[in-house]
């Protein structure tokens, strides 16, 4: 498991880029919102949690076709499903490596991207908090929707919709725990529940997605 | 005689299509008599006069969206479990009759809410539920049209169902929590005292199983039409291997 972990994450930061990409792509949009909405700080700061969600969300989406596709061209995937290891926990493995190389930097960058938009001070904290308890169900619903479009030729819109209507609990608690910070308002509702939503994905999303995947590999 | 025996495509065109004009009938009778009878013989709202009776169309039909969602989840288990294809088909056929009916209630809602709230939309946790459960339903039928292999296709767009219905469960109550509500609790509850009154919520049920008729006789025909063309594909497969 340790193997497979330390060659995704060399694969992801030697092949070409994948690993900055999700990176930049955050940084892009989160640069774009005051264009489109006007440089007023007092907005601004008003919306920053939403966006560097929305920005953070959008990122680990469009990282996601590169999961399992490779390994899918080039037949390592067949080899994987062979291997001695159980599907289930190859799954969870490559969540893992995903979220290493989209969602933790997201989680780093977002307090940068945080003083752009003119967050208010309390909401740094529980931002970097939220983000940290919500990218890995970020990462591990993502795996079931490129574990359902991996065999599909330009699957990557399909994905975006399937994958969307999953994420809207994480986002809508997520975004929640870090607006109240950022309002210096009671957060622990939110995240207790944003919690929960990230550990039954993780306790139980490998199980669907190692079940497509075999469907997928027939 | 057990249910199952209608696993058999053959046994279940022959009696579906048996049962199908007493749905049909059944359906369109209920369905224009309930509307005639909202339309034109209940009072107005002392408060939203004639406006009210949008609900003989808007409540029938949010409840098959939901119902319709329902069904596809028991065919789809029924397919996990059993594999039997009928079921798959049923679930197919049973989407976008299911988007079809939440377009029809968010619309109604629509022009509900103009007159009512003064906005077309509100950022309401029923109304964000239901918009929800349309991207749901756009998913899941993105998906059975990508996928070639209908074996696949039917396992993937199940498994999707299943996982769906728990996150679509779960977006309900966040939606919930994230926002407050302008739409008014349920109308009708076996539990409460209050319910919308009895002028209004009989034509109501009368709609309401009108369009549960409705719903049933087009899963029915829509099943039928996948398994002819299912027949149809494997019919001209074999033809190619023998030409």
């Amino acid at each position: 498991m340790i193997a497979l972990l330390l060659r995704d994450l060399k694969l992801a930061l030697r092949a070409g880029g994948g690993f900055g990409l999700g990176l930049a792509f955050f940084l892009i949009v989160t640069v774009m919102v005051p264009f489109s909405v006007g440089p007023q700080s007092e907005l601004l700061s008003r919306i920053a949690p939403g966006v560097l969600w929305l920005g953070a969300l959008l990122a680990c989406l469009l990282s996601l076709d590169r999961l399992l596709a490779l390994d899918w061209e080039d037949g390592s995937l067949d080899l994987l499903a062979t291997a001695p290891l159980p599907l289930e926990s190859i799954v969870t493995i490559k969540a893992l490596a995903h979220w290493i190389t989209t969602g933790l930097p997201l989680v780093l960058a977002a307090p940068v991207l945080g003083v752009l938009l003119n967050l208010p001070a309390p909401g740094f904290l529980w931002l970097v908090i939220s983000l940290l308890l919500g990218t890995p169900a970020l990462s591990v619903i993502g795996t079931f929707g490129a574990a359902l479009t991996v065999g599909l030729k330009r699957g990557g819109l399909l994905m975006s919709l399937l994958v969307m209507p999953l994420y809207v609990p994480t986002l809508i608690f997520g975004s929640e725990v870090a607006r109240r910070g950022a309002e210096d308002m009671a957060v622990q509702t939110p995240l207790l529940l944003l919690a929960g939503i990230s550990a039954a994905s993780i306790a139980l999303l490998p199980f669907a997605s190692a079940a497509v995947l075999r469907v997928n590999l027939r | 005689m057990s249910i199952w025996e209608y696993a058999n495509p053959k046994k279940f065109l022959t009696t579906s299509e048996k049962v199908m004009p007493a749905l049909w009938v059944s359906s369109a009778v209920l369905i224009s008599a309930g509307l005639i009878w909202g339309f034109f013989f209940t009072p107005d709202d002392y408060r939203q006069g004639s406006t009210v009776k949008i609900i003989f169309l808007h409540v029938p039909s949010a409840l098959m969206a939901i119902n319709a969602w329902f069904m596809m989840l028991v065919a789809s288990l029924v397919w996990v479990i059993r594999r039997h294809h009928v079921s798959a088909l049923a679930a197919r056929a049973a989407a976008p009759i299911g988007v079809v009916m939440t377009v029809i209630a968010l619309i109604t809602g629509a022009f509900w809410g103009q007159p009512m709230w003064g906005t077309w939309w509100a950022w309401d946790p029923r109304l964000t539920s239901f918009l929800v459960l349309f991207l749901f339903y756009l998913g899941y039928i993105a998906l059975w049209e990508a996928i070639d292999n209908p074996d696949t296709a039917a396992d993937l767009t199940s498994i999707l169902c299943l996982v769906g219905s728990v996150f679509a469960v779960l977006s309900r109550y966040a939606v919930n929590f994230w926002n407050q509500g302008l739409h008014q609790g349920a109308s009708l509850s076996l539990d409460e005292k209050e319910n919308v009154h009895d002028a209004f919520s009989s034509p109501l049920y009368v709609c309401m199983a009108g369009f549960a008729l409705l719903f049933l006789a087009l899963v029915l025909y829509r099943t039928g039409t996948e398994i002819r063309a299912r027949r149809i594909k494997a019919l001209m497969a074999r033809e190619r291997l023998e030409a």
